[in-house]
C-alpha cells in the first residue's frame, strides 16, 4: 500500500521529528511513504478566523497537491478534521473545486485512524516503558470522531502505563489564534489541563496533535515542569525524538 | 443588553481570571450541572435521538414562526388573554409599565425571566415607584448584590455561601448564620411578604403552546407559581421564539430541558397557564397579559444564524464551555453569557459593539456538542468571524498577515524559503535551550504566557528531500561503476 503523507506546516516547521516517526511506523507496518513537495498547510487558521478567501486559496493548494495520491495520511486530528469537514463546505457553491475537495476528504486519514481502521494494526510491536497520560484534541475527538484509536495503539505498546487523563475531553486552550489573541484565557485553560495532567502523575505526555502540544509544551516549560511531551507516532516508534 | 460599564471584553476577562473566588465557585457549579447531565442522558438512553427529535421540532416552528405565532395570539385571546407584539425592547418595558400604572401597582413580583434581564425591566418599573422583588433565590441574591444575572439558568453561579450570608445579614440588620437551611429560610420569610403584598406578578416563558394558548413555566422553587396565582395581574414575557405547536412537542422539549439544564429528570415544578382565571377557577390572577418579543430576534430569520433561535434556554453550553468556566458570566458584559451568548448578542445587540465576543473561544465545540437541540454553536461563532473580515472591521495587521499568509503558503517554494528564514530571524531571540521568551511584537500573545521554541533546524521537507538524494545517490554508485552507463544518464 501506498500513502501521501500530509505533513503539515506545523510539524513541517517546529516538528519534523514526529513526520519522521510517522513514516517510520509507516513503513514498518508495510506501507510505501510518498511525501508530495508542493504541500503547504490546510487553511485552517484562516478558516478559523474568519478569512474564507484566503482558506479557499490555501486549501486549492492543497488539494492539488495531492491530486495525484490516492490516500492521505496526516499526523494531525486537526488538520485531518480540516480536511474531512470543513473543505466540502468551503467550496460547497463551487461546481469546479466541490468535488476535487470532496474526493481528497475522502481519501484523508488521521495517523492513528488510519493504523487502526484501515491498516488495522492491533499490535504495534513497539516497547516504550512510561507512565505516559493521553491528551484528546478536540478537533479530532468532536471534528473528525476519532476518540479511541489513539488508545488502541498505546494500550499494546510494551512497557507503557497509561493513566486516564480527568477531564480528558476540556479543551487544552490552543485553539490557533485564540492562544495568541485570549492569551490570557488561553493559559488559564492550559494551567487547569496540566494540573489534571500532574494529578496522573505521568512523565510524558502523548498527544495528536502537535498544536495542543506546542501549547501545552510552551506552557510546561515556561512554569518549570519537566514533562516530556510526545506524539502518538513517536511513541510507536519507541520514544525517539 | 450590556450589564457592564468596562467596555472592554478583554479587560473584563482579566479582572475575571484575577478573581479566584469567583473561579472556584464556577468550576464547582459547572461541574455539578454537567456531571449530572451526563448522568439524566444515560439514564434516559437514546439521548442522540432525542437531541435529533428536539432539533426538528425547533427547525421546524422557527421555519413557520409566523404561522405559530399568530395561532398563539389568537388561542390566548380566546382565553382571556391580552396579546401584545412588541417590536423593540421600547414597546416591551412602555407596555408592562402601562399596565402597572393602569393597575395603580405598588409593588411587583418577578420570577425569573432571561428577557426582561435584556429589557432592563426592573429599572424601568423602579423608576415608577415601583418596588420590583425578584423571587427566584437566585435572582433575588443578585438582586440585593445589584448585580446582572451571571448564567442564563443559576443568575448567582458566581457567589459562594459566604458571600450570600453577607448579603443577607445586610438585609436582616442582624449577622445570618452561612448554613444552607438558616439561608434559605430568611429568604423564603422576606419572599413570602412580597407574594403576599404584590400587585403584579411578572414571569417569564419557558414554552409557550401554541395550539391551546398555553405558558409553560419550568422551576424548581415553586416562586413561579406563586407569582402567577397570588397578585390580580400576571404578565408574561417571552421572547418570539419560544413557541412549541403542540402538546406533545412540549413533551419533547421538557424531556431535553431540565436534563440539560440541571441533569434533572423533570423540575419540582412545572405550569402550564392558560389566561386568567376562570369563573369555576379556585385561584389566578384577573387580569392576563403575554407580552411576545422580537427586539431583533426575527431579523435573524433568513440568515446564516436561524438556528441560534432554536435554543430553549438550557444553559447546558455555559456548563461545559472551558472559557465560561475560567471567566464566569460577567465578564461577557451581556444578559446572555457563555458559547450562546458569544453568538446571539451581537446579533441581537449589534456587531459593532459586540465584535470581541466571537473571538473569545477555542472553538472547541463543547457547546455544540451539549446543545441539546444541536445548535451548530462553533460554527456560528466562524460565520461571525467571517461576517467580521467580510466586513472589513478587523485590525489591518491582521488583515495584512492572512494577506501576507495566503501569499507565502500557496507558493510551495517560497513557503519551504520562508520556514528557514523562520529560524534564522528568531535564533538571536532565543535563550541557551533555544527557547524564545521575549515578549516583543506579534510574538508577544504567545511568550507572554508561553515559551516558543525555535523552528528546527531543517524542516521535514527540507529533509526528506535531502533523503532522497542521498538515496538516489546510493541507488545510483554501485552501477556508475558496474555497467558504466549511468554517467552519461545523469549528465
Amino acid at each position: 500500500m501506498r500513502v501521501a503523507l500530509f505533513v503539515t506546516c506545523l510539524i513541517d516547521a517546529f516538528f519534523p521529528e514526529v513526520a519522521k516517526s510517522a513514516v517510520r511506523v509507516l513503513r514498518r507496518h508495510g506501507v510505501e511513504v510518498d511525501v508530495p513537495r508542493t504541500q503547504t498547510c490546510c487553511g485552517q487558521p484562516a478558516y478559523n478566523s474568519g478569512y474564507r478567501e484566503e482558506a479557499r486559496e490555501v486549501a486549492k493548494q492543497l488539494i492539488r497537491a495531492f491530486d495525484g495520491s490516492a490516500c492521505v495520511v496526516t499526523p494531525s486530528g486537526s488538520c485531518a478534521a480540516m480536511v474531512r469537514c470543513e473543505y466540502p463546505r468551503l467550496f460547497a457553491d463551487d461546481p469546479e473545486w466541490r468535488p476535487r475537495a470532496e474526493a481528497l476528504a475522502a481519501k484523508t486519514y488521521e495517523f492513528s485512524e488510519f493504523l487502526v481502521n484501515v491498516l488495522g494494526v492491533e499490535d504495534p510491536g513497539v516497547t516504550f516503558p512510561a507512565r505516559a497520560t493521553v491528551h484528546a484534541s478536540c478537533h479530532m475527538t468532536r471534528g473528525l470522531g476519532v476518540k479511541d484509536e489513539p488508545l488502541c495503539l498505546l494500550k499494546r505498546v510494551k512497557g507503557l502505563e497509561l493513566c486516564p487523563l480527568p477531564y480528558r475531553e476540556d479543551c487544552c486552550g490552543f485553539g490557533g489564534t485564540f492562544a495568541v489573541k485570549m492569551a490570557g484565557i488561553s493559559a488559564a485553560m492550559a494551567d487547569e489541563k496540566i494540573d489534571h495532567i500532574e494529578e496522573t502523575e505521568a512523565e510524558v505526555l502523548i498527544g495528536s496533535d502537535m498544536g495542543c502540544l506546542w501549547h501545552l509544551g510552551g506552557r510546561l516549560s515556561r512554569r518549570g515542569k519537566p514533562l516530556r511531551v510526545l506524539h502518538v507516532a513517536q511513541v510507536l516508534d519507541g520514544g525517539r525524538e | 443588553m450590556r450589564t457592564s460599564a468596562e467596555r472592554s471584553f478583554a479587560r473584563r476577562a482579566q479582572q475575571a481570571l484575577a478573581d479566584s473566588t469567583l473561579r472556584a465557585a464556577v468550576r464547582k457549579a459547572q461541574e455539578r450541572f454537567r456531571t449530572g447531565k451526563r448522568n439524566a442522558e444515560a439514564e434516559l438512553g437514546h439521548w442522540e435521538a432525542w437531541r435529533r427529535l428536539g432539533e426538528a421540532i425547533r427547525r421546524h416552528t422557527i421555519e413557520n414562526l409566523d404561522f405559530y405565532l399568530e395561532q398563539l395570539a389568537d388561542n390566548v385571546e380566546k382565553n382571556g388573554g391580552t396579546v401584545v407584539f412588541a417590536a423593540t425592547e421600547r414597546e416591551a418595558v412602555d407596555y408592562v409599565v402601562q399596565v402597572a400604572r393602569e393597575e395603580g401597582a405598588r409593588r411587583v413580583v418577578k420570577s425569573k425571566s432571561m428577557v426582561s434581564e435584556e429589557l432592563h425591566l426592573n429599572r424601568a418599573l423602579e423608576a415608577l415607584g415601583v418596588d420590583v422583588v425578584e423571587t427566584d433565590l437566585g435572582e433575588y441574591i443578585i438582586q440585593l448584590a445589584g448585580e446582572p444575572p451571571s448564567h442564563i439558568i443559576a443568575p448567582s453561579i458566581h457567589k459562594n455561601r459566604r458571600q450570600i450570608a453577607e448579603l443577607f445579614s445586610r438585609v436582616a440588620g442582624e449577622a445570618l448564620p452561612d448554613d444552607t437551611p438558616s439561608l434559605t429560610r430568611f429568604a423564603r420569610r422576606q419572599l413570602r411578604r412580597a407574594f403576599l403584598e404584590a400587585d403584579i406578578g411578572i414571569t417569564g416563558c419557558n414554552f409557550a403552546v401554541a395550539e391551546t394558548g398555553t405558558i409553560v413555566l419550568v422551576s424548581n422553587e415553586g416562586n413561579a407559581r406563586l407569582t402567577t396565582t397570588l397578585p390580580r395581574v400576571h404578565i408574561a414575557i417571552m421572547g418570539a421564539e419560544r413557541i412549541v405547536p403542540t402538546w406533545d412537542d412540549l413533551d419533547v422539549m421538557l424531556h431535553l430541558l431540565p436534563r440539560s439544564a440541571t441533569g434533572q429528570k423533570i423540575t419540582s415544578y412545572v405550569t402550564a397557564i392558560s389566561g386568567p382565571r376562570r369563573a369555576q377557577d379556585a385561584d389566578g390572577p384577573e387580569a392576563f397579559h403575554l407580552v411576545i418579543v422580537d427586539n431583533g430576534r426575527l431579523d435573524i430569520l433568513g440568515t446564516a444564524y436561524q438556528d441560534v433561535l432554536h435554543c430553549i434556554r438550557c444553559g447546558a453550553c455555559l456548563n461545559v464551555c472551558p472559557v465560561y468556566r475560567h471567566i464566569g458570566g460577567h465578564a461577557y458584559g451581556s444578559v446572555y453569557s457563555g458559547p450562546i451568548g458569544k453568538v446571539l448578542t451581537p446579533l441581537l445587540g449589534g456587531m459593532d459593539e459586540w465584535h470581541e465576543l466571537p473571538h473569545a473561544s477555542s472553538l472547541c465545540a463543547a457547546c455544540s456538542e451539549a446543545c441539546p437541540v444541536r445548535i451548530p454553536l462553533h460554527e456560528l461563532l466562524i460565520e461571525h468571524r467571517t461576517e467580521q473580515v467580510t466586513r472589513g472591521t478587523r485590525p489591518w495587521a491582521e488583515r495584512w498577515a492572512f494577506r501576507l499568509y495566503r501569499w507565502v503558503v500557496t507558493r510551495p517554494a517560497l513557503y519551504r524559503r520562508a520556514v528557514r528564514w523562520a529560524r534564522r530571524l528568531l535564533a538571536p531571540l532565543a535563550d541557551g535551550e533555544g527557547k524564545v521568551r521575549v515578549q516583543i511584537g506579534p510574538l508577544k500573545g504567545w511568550t507572554a504566557q508561553r515559551d516558543l521554541p525555535l523552528p528546527a533546524r531543517q524542516s521535514f521537507l527540507d529533509w526528506w528531500e535531502e533523503e532522497g538524494r542521498k538515496e538516489a545517490a546510493r541507488q545510483h554508485e554501485p552501477r556508475t561503476e558496474g555497467e558504466g552507463r549511468d554517467g552519461e544518464r545523469s549528465a
